[in-house]
């Protein structure tokens, strides 16, 4: 976009997008869409209070521990999946399937057998996040270059040292692909269970704004979860980054 | 060893593993919410043999196919002009990326307290969350297109329309269809939740419904069905795909 | 200049954003009905000296003048050949032979029975219903050569048309190539990086030096090509004298 013959970065488009909501609120064209000033007066007033960080404080606790448990069983099991030829054609179909399923269909039984609280969170974070980790995981090993591993074996690494010296190294940047969408998907995961249990975190307040048409916070907590998904999400893509220099290489 | 079995074997091998497993635990008493295989499955035939299964799909699709509809055509048609134009390019972009990222979830409640608890929040439940999916790939296909195919247009004195009709579109086809598949997984998480949150029909009635009566073998297969009915569409998606759009045919069989 | 000069080259320079200077003041004429190579290591600016008079890169500075009219762009009477053959994956053979004509409009049987006369003189007539996929690297530089015949165009412009082929196809091509134009009155510039190549085909060399390019030398030919059978030209005193005096040019910028 070239305004008066300088470059503005794309970024500034989102600063537009502002000013185009700040007209459409003053106007009230819609009853759901209030100023954006209103929205950022509401989020300062409401960023500090003890409900709203109990809220987050919660919802980023069972983020973390539902990620956590993604990587260190998906990580694994992508390699196991790509180095043992049985284990990854019997698991296969079921990473198939459930990688593009309605996991949220599961919640329910999940809020029967577990209980309505965090627990069920924490497990639906694990299931919308696992299963990209471990088909990119396995996709990323399987494509690792034969002629690396042979090399290795040649100046006679041994078989532990040709996973973490080479292996895992090659098939880092898909790893890391898989990290960040799993990333996205695990904030889904946490908004969707909450949502769908409607009484703790951010899901009850999203709930509880929705319910009393107080759209200044809705709209601000939007605001406050949509930034905290694109922040983490940037931030694998960060490392990504740091390892794409060998990527095209290898 | 192994190599002797084909695919088809594996494939037996690991639905009577899952399943044998899945009989063992639900018959553990690990809680009385989890019913075992064999009860899931007797409650599965017993709901399509008594149609309650059939009208529950008629209407939970109905939002469904609209929705992707809307979608598909909206968010295609926006794609192409975000790959296409600089300008469209660089508002949209930035949202979109966002907004691919973003629990668009978190926006369905809102929907059924301002459109009510008909169709049309269900509708634009699959429509939020399937269209940011369908708008990126179109638009990638576009951008991703082909420099030297597009210089060789040039060369041959190809106007910019033949250059997007003859080069960029095919080119980009295959990613667009990439794109339905994906917005159609997306529309079923959209319409599972729809149904969950907003009001109980269809499928949603049937899990609601068969968890607050404690019927969990029912509940369970009216679960287990949508997860498989989701998985065989967008599995039958991506072989169409893959036949329609082989790599060669993408000119990928080069690529690296 | 020259008076049969179809290509007149006028103080081209081209400088790329950020600053790369890909050519300096180029002057140049070509001369009609001949093969005349652009030869030149890496970095001398050869493919974008042609591209240029291909009108498909704008230079810095400079005109370049095709049968008196000043390069604004591709026109009809230059064709291209690419050096990754830019076959479209999803049409066949036929289809990709016929795309110059496709795009003006030309109806589509006729256009097809050009592109036929063309694909059978390639060398391709059993494969006008493959597709690229099902080609070797050779014979889809066949297809891109048959695609710029079919147009029917004065100027044949080819940008290292063989350096994706292995060695002996391309030893082939070049034999084929000279027998193609031998009877058509078609002006041909070569880009290559290949000394025995430059001197094989052309009537006239165009050495250029690197970083930025500039024009070393310009060696004329002096086999005889029209009595001389293809496959002795390698072992013509003059060819093998030739080849060793560029290399001994060249060397200097490697």
């Amino acid at each position: 976009m070239i305004v008066f013959g300088k470059r503005i970065p794309m970024l500034f488009s989102l600063l537009a997008w502002c000013v185009i909501w700040e007209i459409i609120g003053r106007a009230k064209l819609s009853t759901i869409v209030p100023p954006f000033s209103g929205v950022l007066a509401a989020g300062i007033t409401i960023v500090p209070t003890p409900k709203f960080s109990t809220a987050v404080s919660i919802s980023l606790r069972s983020f973390a521990l539902g990620m956590s448990l993604a990587l260190l069983v998906g990580i694994p099991l992508g390699v196991l999946m790509a180095r043992v030829a049985s284990v990854g054609k019997i698991l296969g179909l079921w990473v198939n399937i459930f990688i593009s399923a309605p996991i949220s269909a599961l919640v329910p039984i999940l809020m029967a057998v577990i209980g309505i609280g965090e627990s069920t969170v924490v497990v639906t974070v694990f299931l919308f996040a696992v299963f990209v980790i471990v088909i990119d995981t396995h996709v990323g090993i399987k494509q690792a270059d034969r002629s690396l591993v042979e090399m290795a074996r040649c100046f006679g690494a041994t078989r532990s040292q040709v996973y973490t010296k080479v292996l895992f190294l090659c098939a880092l940047p898909e790893i890391l692909a898989g990290v960040r969408l799993s990333v996205i998907r695990g904030v889904k995961g946490v908004v969707i269970g909450q949502l769908l249990i409607a009484i703790i975190g951010v899901g009850e307040l999203f709930e509880l704004y929705s319910q009393h048409f107080l759209m200044e916070e809705f709209w601000a907590l939007v605001i406050v979860v949509f930034t905290f998904a694109f922040v983490v999400s940037e931030s694998v893509a960060f490392l990504e980054r740091r390892v794409e220099y060998y990527a095209s290489t290898r | 060893m192994h190599r002797s079995l084909p695919p088809f074997a594996w494939q037996l091998i690991s639905f009577a593993l899952v399943f044998g497993i899945w009989e063992f635990a639900g018959r553990w008493p690990i809680s009385l919410a989890f019913p075992s295989f064999s009860q899931t499955l007797l409650a599965l035939f017993s709901m399509i043999a008594d149609g309650s299964l059939a009208k529950a799909y008629l209407i939970t699709l109905q939002p469904l196919v609209i929705g992707i509809a809307l979608s598909s055509i909206a968010g295609i048609g926006f794609g192409i002009a975000m790959g296409l134009s600089r300008s469209v390019e660089w508002f949209s972009l930035p949202v979109m990326i966002v907004l691919q990222a973003a629990p668009m979830a978190a926006i369905i409640p809102l929907l059924t307290y301002i459109y009510g608890i008909g169709l049309t929040s269900k509708v634009l439940a699959v429509v939020v969350l399937a269209s940011p999916v369908i708008v990126m790939n179109s638009y990638k296909g576009i951008r991703n297109a082909n420099p030297s195919l597009i210089e060789m247009c040039r060369a041959f004195l190809g106007t910019r329309q033949q250059e997007i009709v003859k080069i960029i579109l095919p080119h980009a086809s295959a990613l667009i269809f990439a794109g339905l598949r994906l917005g159609l997984a997306m529309g079923f998480i959209g319409i599972v939740i729809a149904e969950l949150l907003i009001t109980p029909t269809g499928i949603g009635d049937l899990i609601t419904y068969n968890s607050s009566v404690a019927d969990y073998p029912n509940m369970f297969a009216a679960i287990v069905s949508i997860i498989i009915f989701a998985a065989l569409t967008i599995h039958a998606l991506e072989r169409l795909e893959r036949k329609l759009f082989p790599p060669e045919i993408r000119g990928l069989e080069n690529a690296r | 200049m020259p008076a049969n000069a179809i290509i007149e080259v006028k103080g081209i320079s081209k400088t790329y954003e950020g600053g790369v200077e890909a050519l300096a003041g180029i002057d140049l004429a070509l001369p009609q009905g001949m093969l005349s190579t652009l030869l030149g290591p890496s970095g001398c600016g050869k493919t974008t000296l042609l591209k240029i008079i291909a009108g498909l890169i704008p230079p810095s500075q400079g005109e370049v003048w095709v049968k008196g009219q000043k390069v604004d762009g591709p026109g009809p009477e230059r064709a291209f050949v690419f050096q990754d053959f830019a076959l479209l994956p999803w049409g066949s053979v036929l289809r990709n032979v016929a795309f110059g004509l496709e795009l003006r409009g030309v109806a589509k049987d006729e256009r097809e029975q050009i592109a036929r006369k063309h694909i059978h003189e390639v060398g391709l007539k059993s494969f006008e219903s493959s597709y690229p996929h099902q080609l070797s690297g050779g014979m889809r530089q066949r297809v891109g050569l048959a695609r710029a015949l079919t147009v029917d165009a004065d100027i044949i412009l080819m940008d290292e048309p063989f350096s994706s082929v292995d060695e002996q196809t391309r030893r082939k091509f070049q034999e084929e190539l000279l027998d193609l134009l031998r009877h058509k009155k078609k002006t041909v510039i070569f880009v290559t990086h290949s000394i025995e190549e430059a001197v094989y085909l052309s009537d006239r060399i165009v050495l250029l030096s690197p970083r930025p390019g500039k024009i070393s030398q310009i060696i004329e030919s002096n086999i005889d090509r029209q009595d001389e059978n293809p496959e002795e030209i390698r072992r013509d005193k003059n060819y093998l004298d030739t080849v060793d005096r560029i290399w001994q040019i060249l060397k200097q910028y490697v």
